[in-house]
């Protein structure tokens, strides 16, 4: 029971914190200089006082500020977060259009770096003294310290430019129109050097977090309480060991989830990968207000919720961990 | 940082200069068939070339849409939609003869009454440069289905250049009248009479634009398919054209730095044919109004100090021209005997001591386009600090630079205009005092004032004499020679990149946006 009403306490909460967050980015978005009949009327090349009108009272901007605000919070409390005069869609389409493509891409990059990072940190701790231990450190000491853009670019010259192994950008084959199993394969395909480029950094962070983790709780009495009852070496390293390293590294998988939807955004610049980071950029850029507060909405109710999920993900590790204890 | 900021990059116009024009095996018979993969950045926000007057818009939809007429290099009118036309000796009369045997993509019969409506209902709503134009014209009239007669208020010799399809698109009536234009569904699907019809949008990764099969002049278009691909990074646009996924990079899909290069690989071509009608224009605008810059010694200072070789042959690849004066060399209205202002810092340090300027700081806000305009606004930093002129940068995104200017909270901007291959149409504007408006980056920013500049303008715009017209222009390019109202730094190039076995790509002066019914591709 304690466990629902925590929950129940949390949800209460995550809602008082989404609510702030739009007003404060209302506000945020609305203090940068120019709006968005500003920009199209820019880009146009030729404008006059009358095309400027007529911009800014078909979107709204002829209100006073509170009253926008005011419109935008009723609105979303039902759900609708608007309309993106710039991309002439509904906010919501829009976001939902480019959603998959997002969770895709930074979902594989999960999966590959929380995978591959503690099985490399997990090595690693157990080679400590060996020079396999130091290469695997050194490597990734490398990809932590290297920057995201530079690997992305140097991925598509080598591979895709030099070795023609794999596409340079883009989401499928434009032109192909593969079904079925043939655009799964090649979506894939697509999908290798932006996730593993997304996935290269964290991966780096898991590999040396679990690395420290364990050789500090490999110290411990009840591992030398393991040895001493004598269980083999490989089953206490992953049952008395691992198991007790992994806390760290569910607290920051819990902060790269949260990253999820937005954290992409130079990645698929690069790869032109067709997802939200990109499109919270350019809304940035062309002052789209809709727009923009859609996605920063997604974005912290993704953040508040891998929070929660971490909480849970906890006590299933730790059993230890009680209410109140966090 | 280079990524991000190419992001934004909108014209980043350049090149060096061992252009290939068009190669001679141009002379062989075109074939059918093949697909066009063409770069596009930034993605346009909507196809509905009528509604959204936005570079890549207008560079994908000129597929879709046409106009009226279309331009040689030359600006010579040239048939599109209409056959033949004439012009009244008095200059009143523009009589059009359509074409009979043109449909809308939808299957519907293209008529006079969609010009009318295009011109006197849609474009004078939606479209302010075309309204401007538009204002010249008290009536448009369908005698019958394939005549249309534009009868305008006075002379105005420009207006035969006002057909082409981003000025004066047609738009089909039996879609649009009597809707409400901006949230009319075809806007999603927008249905011309051009050589290719819209087929399919993936936000983010592709337009798809299909052979119109029913298209009215016999044999056209020859490709199949084009393709728009959304990149945003422009190392990654590089990296596809380079490994032939891309076949066509237009102006401003490839960073300066990098066009040597794409041009120099195997089987790729350039040109700088296309920017005739546009005729991109790179200017500063000098705030006439307040500071040190509303001083005329301190304007001609600014011309004398800044080296506008060294930016074309350092920055832009030597591609480009360092204008005499206000108007592009390739204008007919241009003056050939303007001498343009030396690089000349001693002179510049002569006139500001004159003034008595003493130091005060003067702001300088670069436009936000990529790469080669951050480093010209630090070439011409350092030019202007060279003769004693003490400058802050102010950086912003496109946006506020967008506010900045229309506010006229700037003292020194950069900014590029196209002049429309024709004063009236493209450079009267920002001269003119009547045109002084805050809220707009693309009027007289500056504050010149100078109410003989003003009856020039105002006279040549409609005198039907050429000579006497040509006179009044010597003179007006004389005087805003001589005032510097703003600084002219560069006729900008637009050089396309392109496999050489695309052929015909560019044929009129309008280049890329006037759609791709003539090219095709050597099997």
């Amino acid at each position: 029971m304690a466990y629902v009403s925590l929950i129940l306490g949390r949800v209460g909460k995550a809602v008082i914190v989404l609510l702030a967050i739009l007003v404060f980015n209302f506000f945020l978005i609305h203090a940068a200089p120019g709006d968005p009949a500003a920009v199209m009327a820019g880009e146009a090349g030729a404008t006059d006082q009358q095309f400027l009108d007529d911009l800014r009272e078909r979107f709204g901007l002829d209100q006073p500020l509170p009253v926008q605000l005011w419109r935008y919070m009723s609105g979303v409390l039902q759900l609708d977060f608007g309309y993106s005069y710039r991309q002439q869609m509904p906010v919501l389409d829009l976001i939902l259009e480019r959603l998959p493509a997002t969770l895709l891409l930074t979902g594989a990059a999960f999966c590959i770096s929380l995978l591959f990072g503690i099985i490399a940190g997990a090595l690693a701790a157990m080679r400590a003294k060996r020079p396999s231990g130091s290469i695997i450190m050194g490597l990734a000491l490398l990809f932590y310290a290297t920057p995201l853009y530079w690997v992305a670019m140097m991925a598509v010259l080598v591979f895709s430019v030099t070795l023609d192994w794999l596409p340079a950008y883009g989401y499928s084959t434009v032109g192909a129109d593969y079904t079925g199993l043939a655009h799964v394969g090649d979506v894939a395909v697509h999908l290798i050097l932006p996730a593993l480029t997304l996935g290269l950094f964290f991966m780096a962070v898991y590999t040396r977090m679990t690395r420290t983790s364990m050789l500090s709780v490999s110290q411990q009495d009840f591992v030398k309480t393991a040895r001493a009852k004598g269980l083999a070496p490989g089953v206490i390293q992953r049952r008395h060991i691992l198991r007790n390293a992994l806390l760290p590294i569910i607290t920051l998988a819990g902060l790269q989830a949260g990253q999820m939807v937005g954290g992409a955004v130079l990645t698929e610049t690069v790869f032109a990968w067709p997802g939200i980071g990109r499109l919270m950029y350019e809304a940035l850029m062309q002052r789209d207000y809709n727009l923009l507060l859609g996605i920063f909405f997604f974005c912290a109710l993704l953040v508040i919720l891998f929070n929660m999920l971490t909480d849970v993900i906890y006590r299933l590790a730790d059993p230890r961990i009680k209410q109140g204890a966090t | 940082m280079t990524l991000l900021s190419s992001v934004t990059g909108r014209l980043t116009a350049a090149a060096l200069s061992l252009a290939v024009a068009l190669p001679a095996v141009a002379q062989e018979t075109p074939s059918s068939g093949g697909v066009a993969n063409v770069a596009i950045q930034p993605e346009p926000p909507g196809l509905m070339l009528p509604l959204v007057q936005n570079a890549p818009t207008q560079r994908v939809a000129g597929n879709i849409f046409e106009g009226l007429l279309r331009y040689d290099a030359d600006l010579e009118p040239m048939p599109q939609l209409a056959t033949s036309w004439e012009i009244s000796d008095d200059g009143l009369t523009y009589t059009f003869h359509l074409h009979p045997d043109v449909t809308w993509h939808d299957g519907e019969a293209f008529s006079a009454a969609d010009v009318v409506f295009s011109a006197d209902v849609f474009l004078r709503e939606t479209n302010p440069r075309t309204r401007a134009i538009l204002d010249h014209v008290a009536s448009i009239e369908a005698p019958d289905d394939e005549t249309v007669v534009f009868t305008l208020k006075q002379p105005f010799p420009a207006f035969i250049q006002a057909f082409e399809v981003g000025t004066l698109p047609i738009v089909p009536k039996h879609l649009y009248a009597g809707t409400d234009f901006y949230n009319n569904p075809a806007n999603n699907h927008p249905i011309g009479t051009g050589p290719f019809e819209f087929a399919k949008w993936d936000r983010g990764s592709v337009i798809e634009l299909d052979k119109n099969p029913n298209y009215y002049e016999a044999g056209k278009p020859y490709l199949d398919k084009i393709y728009w691909h959304v990149i945003p990074d422009a190392a990654s646009r590089a990296a596809a054209y380079e490994n032939g996924t891309l076949n066509i990079m237009p102006a401003g899909s490839v960073e300066n730095f990098d066009i040597p290069r794409l041009a120099k690989l195997d089987g790729s071509c350039m040109t700088e044919a296309g920017s005739e009608y546009f005729n991109p224009f790179a200017m500063l605008w000098l705030n006439n109004r307040e500071g040190p810059t509303a001083d005329k010694r301190f304007r001609q200072a600014v011309m004398y100090a800044i080296d506008r070789d060294f930016a074309k042959n350092v920055l832009w690849n030597g591609l480009g021209k360092v204008p005499n004066g206000p108007f592009s060399s390739t204008l007919a209205a241009h003056d050939d005997d303007l001498q343009p202002y030396p690089y000349d810092p001693d002179k510049s340090r002569e006139l500001l001591a004159e003034m008595g300027y003493k130091g005060e700081p003067v702001r300088l806000l670069p436009l936000p386009y990529g790469e080669t305009w951050t480093r010209w606004a630090e070439a011409v930093r350092q030019n202007l600090e060279d003769v004693g002129i003490d400058i802050e940068t102010e950086s912003s995104d496109v946006a506020g630079w967008n506010q900045k200017v229309s506010d006229w909270d700037y003292d020194i901007a950069f900014t590029y205009l196209f002049q429309y291959g024709d004063p009236s149409l493209g450079i009267a504007r920002t001269y003119i005092s009547s045109n002084i408006a805050k809220g707009s980056p693309w009027n007289n920013v500056e504050g010149y004032e100078n109410p003989e500049i003003d009856k020039l303008f105002a006279a040549a715009a409609v005198e039907n004499d050429p000579d006497k017209r040509q006179a009044m222009y010597d003179q007006i390019q004389q005087t805003l020679h001589d005032d510097v109202p703003l600084a002219w730094i560069m006729e900008l190039a637009q050089p396309t990149i392109y496999r050489c076995n695309v052929h015909d790509l560019i044929t009129t002066g309008i280049g890329l946006n006037d759609g791709f019914k003539n090219a095709w591709i050597e099997q």
